[in-house]
C-alpha cells in the first residue's frame, strides 16, 4: 500500500446521519408512466383479493391447509416447481430489462418506488411541495405544524394498515378479515402480520425511502453486472451542457456565446431526485432510474428555449459517438440481450407447457415397510402397498388402479379385484392395495408399475404410471 | 448444563458470555468514530498507483441495529436459560414445553376419547368417527407388526379373519391390547426324537388340517400326539385360554409347509404381544379394540378400500 500521508486529520463519525430529502413534485411523460404503473400494480394488489371464483376467493394462499388457489387452479406444495419457474422467469426478465434499459423495475414498478410515490403524494397534499415542506420542518413546533404532521402520519398509517390487511387477505380470506375488523377479532398470526406489513409499508415508504434502495436492496448492488456500454441509462449530456451556469435569456436573433453550455445550473434536476443525487455527476449506484430529472430538465429546456434531452435516456456508446436513436436501437440486438431473451423464452414456454399438461391427480406409491411379503392360498405371494391419492381439483375424481410387471412375476393382480376408487375434491386419500403374484423362482425385488387412470369421462382424462418393487421371498 | 459435574463451568460460560457482549459494545463504540483525512470523501488510501479508497459511510441507523442486537441478547438472557446455569426469569425448559403441549393435546382430545369409552365396543366398531380415530391409532402403534392392512405377517397374526389365538370377543381383544400376551410352544425334540420323527409328526399335523401328507409317517407319529394334546387338545382344535392355535384350520401363523411345521416342532416358538395399558391408556385401547373388532367382523380396513360403487 502506498499511503498518502494526510497533512491533517479530524475526528469523524464513520456513520452517516441521513440527510432528509425533499423531492420536488414532477410532471411529464415519464412521471405519467410511473403513475400509470402505480395505478396498475395497486389496482391488482388491492383489488385482486376481492375477486370471487368458484364460490371462493380467486387468489388465496391457504398456508394452514397448504392449498394455493389461483383462479381455476389449486396448487399443492408438490407443485413448487411452478413457483420455481415463476421465480426464474422473473429473475431472467429482470436481467433482460436491466440489460436493455437499466433500472426500469426500480424506477417504475418496484413496491418501494410505488409506495414511496403514493406516500409522497399524500405528503404533498397535506404539507405542500418541497419549499413548503422545508419551511415547515424548520418551524418551531406549533399548532399548525402538529396538525399537519398528525394529518400526514394519520393518512400514512391508515393506508399502511389497509395495505397490511390486503396483504394478509391473500392468506386468510379477506372478507372474513374485514368483517372482523370492527371487533378486531384476529388470531395472533393475523394480528402480527397485519401490523408487521403495515409497519414495513409505513417505515419503508414514509421514513426509510431511498435508504432502502441504497443500503438494503441487494438488486441495486448487483445490477451493475448486467449493465454494459449499450445499456440505456439516464444520462446528463455533459458535452452539450458544460460549461454550466445561468445566462441571460437569448434575445431574438442574437446568437448565444459559444462558450456557454445548455445547462443553466437551476438545480431542478437535483431537487426532484428521490435519492438526492446530482445526475450531472454521471451514473451513480444511487440512481434508481426514475427519470424524474429527465422530465424536470425537459421543462426547463422548453422554458429557456433550448432543445429537450439535455438529460435523457442514452447509452454510454451513444453519448460518446453521438449516435441517433436508430443506431442505439440497432445495438439492442446484441449477444447479451439475445441470450437473456432466448433463455427467458425457453423457460417461459417450458413452464407454460408443463402447466398445460399438469395432471390434477398425484399419486405416491409407498411399499408397506412393515411387511415384506406374505404367502397366501395356492402358494401365491402377496405384497402390500399404500397409495396416496391426491386430488388437487375442486371436483371428485374416479380412478382405476391396475398393476403391470414382467417375468418372473406371473399372474400379477390386485387381491381385492376392482381397484376402483373415488377421491373427493381437494383431498388426499390413503388406500391400501394388496398385489398378488404367482410365486415361482426368482427371489428378491422385481420392478412393477402401477397404472392409475381416470374413469370419469374424457374431460380432464389422465393416465399415470408409478414405479415400485415387488418382493418374492 | 446438567452435563457438567462442576458448578465452575456454569459460571465460566456466564462470564464468557457477558464479557463477549460487553466487548462487542466497546468495539462498536470505539469503531464508530475514527481519525480520517480532512477530505471526508477520501480515506487517503491508495493501492496500485491510482486506486483510491473513497469513504462511503454506512448510515447511522445501521449501527443502531448492532446496538439493538446487544439489547436483545441481554433481554433474551434475562428471560431464557443461556447464562450458564441460570434458568432465566421465565423458567423455560424444553421438557416443560413438551409437558405443556401434551397437556393441551389431552385437553383437546381427552373428552372425545372419554365419550367413546362410554360406548360399548360392538357399537363403537360401527361408528365412523371412532373407526377413523382407531385407524390412526392402528397405523401408529400396531401396523409395525400386523401390517398396514392388519393382515399380519409371518409370526404376526392376521386380525381381519375370524380365527383368534386368544379369543376374538370384544373384551378379550381389549385385554390382549391392554396387558399383552405371551405364548410359548416348547421344543418337542425330546418327544419326537430326531429329524425323521419331527417329519412324521409334521405329516400328522398336516393330516389334521386335511393337507397333503404322508399317511404312513402320520400313523407313526399319532401316538406321540398325546403330549401335544395337552395344549392343542386331543383333536388338535387348540385352546384359546393358553393361546394354543387350532391345527385343523387353514390359518398358519408361521407357515404350513412340512419343513416349517417340523422346524416349529423341533425348536419351539416364542411370541409376545406387548402390553399397551401404561403406554396408551384404557380409553385409547377401548377405541383400538373397537376398530380391531370391526376388522374381524368384515368391515373394510378403511374407507380407502371401499369400491366406487359402494361410495355412490
Amino acid at each position: 500500500m502506498n499511503a498518502r500521508i494526510p497533512l491533517e486529520t479530524v475526528e469523524q463519525s464513520l456513520y452517516e446521519v441521513r440527510r432528509k430529502i425533499y423531492p420536488r413534485a414532477v410532471h411529464g411523460w415519464f412521471a405519467r408512466w410511473r403513475w400509470t404503473l402505480v395505478f396498475a400494480t395497486q389496482f391488482v394488489f388491492y383489488g385482486l383479493a376481492w375477486l370471487e371464483w368458484n364460490g371462493r376467493q380467486a387468489v388465496l394462499f391457504d398456508l394452514a391447509a397448504r392449498k394455493f388457489y389461483l383462479f381455476g387452479l389449486v396448487f399443492w406444495p408438490q407443485d413448487v416447481i411452478y413457483l420455481t419457474v415463476l421465480l426464474i422467469v422473473s429473475a431472467l426478465a429482470l436481467f433482460l430489462f436491466t440489460a436493455v434499459a437499466g433500472r426500469l423495475w426500480c424506477g417504475y414498478a418496484c413496491p418501494q418506488t410505488v409506495y414511496t410515490e403514493i406516500f409522497m403524494w399524500i405528503e404533498r397534499r397535506i404539507e405542500g411541495d418541497r419549499p413548503a415542506r422545508m419551511k415547515l420542518d424548520k418551524q418551531p413546533l406549533g399548532a399548525r405544524k402538529v396538525a399537519l404532521k398528525a394529518a400526514k402520519h394519520g393518512a400514512w398509517i391508515t393506508l399502511a394498515l389497509w395495505t397490511g390487511l390486503t396483504f394478509v387477505g391473500y392468506f386468510t380470506p379477506i372478507r372474513d378479515l374485514t368483517h372482523s375488523f370492527a371487533t378486531l377479532d384476529y388470531g395472533p398470526w393475523e394480528t402480527f402480520w397485519i401490523l408487521f406489513y403495515a409497519l414495513a409499508t409505513y417505515g419503508n415508504a414514509g421514513w426509510m425511502r431511498e435508504q432502502v434502495c441504497k443500503y438494503m436492496c441487494p438488486y441495486a448492488r448487483f445490477q451493475s453486472a448486467m449493465f454494459d456500454s449499450d445499456t440505456l441509462v439516464i444520462t446528463y449530456d455533459a458535452a452539450r451542457g458544460e460549461p454550466r451556469g445561468s445566462r441571460p435569456r437569448a434575445r431574438d436573433g442574437e446568437a448565444r456565446s459559444d462558450r456557454q453550455g445548455d445547462c443553466v445550473d437551476c438545480h431542478i434536476c437535483v431537487q426532484v431526485c428521490p435519492t438526492g443525487i446530482d445526475i450531472r455527476d454521471g451514473l451513480q449506484y444511487e440512481c434508481i432510474g426514475c427519470a424524474a430529472c429527465v422530465d424536470a430538465c425537459d421543462q426547463v429546456m422548453d422554458k429557456v428555449g433550448s432543445p429537450r434531452g439535455l438529460i435523457r435516456y442514452a447509452t454510454e456508446n451513444a453519448l460518446r459517438n453521438g449516435w441517433s436513436w436508430r443506431q442505439i436501437l440497432a445495438r439492442v440486438a446484441r449477444p447479451r440481450v439475445l441470450v437473456y431473451t432466448s433463455i427467458l423464452g425457453a423457460v417461459a414456454i417450458a413452464g407454460a407447457v408443463a402447466l398445460w399438461m399438469r395432471v390434477p391427480v398425484k399419486v405416491d406409491v409407498i411399499r408397506d415397510r412393515t411387511s415384506l411379503a406374505r404367502e397366501v392360498e395356492n402358494g401365491r405371494v402377496e405384497n402390500l402397498y399404500r397409495l396416496q391419492l391426491m386430488n388437487t381439483q375442486e371436483r371428485a375424481r374416479a380412478i382405476a388402479v391396475s398393476v403391470e410387471g414382467a417375468a418372473p412375476l406371473r399372474g400379477l393382480e390386485l387381491a381385492d379385484g376392482a381397484g376402483r376408487f373415488e377421491v373427493p375434491p381437494l383431498t388426499t386419500r390413503m388406500v391400501t392395495i394388496r398385489v398378488r403374484a404367482q410365486a415361482v423362482d426368482g427371489r428378491g425385488a422385481h420392478p412393477i408399475t402401477f397404472v392409475i387412470e381416470s374413469t370419469d369421462g374424457a374431460a380432464g382424462a389422465f393416465k399415470l404410471r408409478e414405479k415400485s418393487r415387488f418382493l418374492l421371498p | 448444563m446438567s452435563d457438567f459435574t462442576s458448578g465452575f463451568w456454569g459460571l465460566f460460560v456466564a462470564g464468557a458470555t457477558l464479557v463477549s457482549i460487553v466487548a462487542c459494545g466497546l468495539l462498536l463504540a470505539s469503531l464508530s468514530k475514527r481519525k480520517v483525512a480532512t477530505d471526508p470523501d477520501d480515506t487517503g488510501h491508495v493501492w496500485d498507483e491510482d486506486l483510491n479508497e473513497l469513504n462511503n459511510p454506512l448510515p447511522r441507523w445501521w449501527i443502531w441495529l448492532f446496538w439493538i442486537t446487544i439489547v436483545f441478547s441481554l433481554g433474551y438472557l434475562w428471560l431464557y436459560p443461556g447464562l450458564g446455569a441460570n434458568p432465566g426469569s421465565l423458567k423455560w425448559t424444553s421438557t416443560g414445553e413438551y409437558t405443556e403441549e401434551v397437556k393441551q393435546a389431552e385437553a383437546q382430545f381427552g373428552p372425545l376419547y372419554a365419550r367413546m369409552a362410554l360406548v360399548d365396543v360392538k357399537q363403537l366398531s360401527t361408528d365412523s368417527v371412532a373407526r377413523s380415530a382407531g385407524e390412526r391409532l392402528f397405523m401408529s402403534y400396531c401396523s409395525q407388526c400386523h401390517a398396514a392392512d392388519a393382515r399380519g405377517a409371518k409370526g404376526f397374526p392376521n386380525l381381519t379373519d375370524a380365527d383368534w389365538l386368544h379369543g376374538g370377543d370384544p373384551e378379550t381383544i381389549k385385554t390382549t391390547i391392554l396387558d399383552g400376551r405371551n405364548a410359548m410352544m416348547p421344543s418337542m425334540a425330546a418327544v419326537v426324537g430326531d429329524a425323521a420323527g419331527a417329519k412324521d409328526m409334521a405329516n400328522y399335523v398336516r393330516s389334521l388340517a386335511k393337507l397333503d401328507h404322508d399317511a404312513a409317517g402320520a400313523a407313526r407319529a399319532q401316538p406321540k400326539f398325546a403330549v401335544c394334546a395337552a395344549c392343542h387338545g386331543p383333536e388338535g382344535k387348540g385352546n384359546p385360554a393358553m393361546g394354543a392355535p387350532n391345527l385343523t384350520d387353514k390359518v398358519w401363523l408361521y407357515g404350513s409347509s412340512e419343513a416349517t411345521i417340523a422346524e416349529t416342532i423341533m425348536k419351539g416358538r416364542t411370541n409376545v404381544m406387548p402390553a399397551h395399558r401404561a403406554f396408551l391408556g384404557e380409553q385409547r385401547v377401548h377405541v383400538l379394540a373397537a376398530y380391531v373388532y370391526g376388522l374381524s367382523q368384515g368391515q373394510s380396513r378403511d374407507n380407502g378400500t371401499a369400491p366406487v360403487s359402494a361410495v355412490k
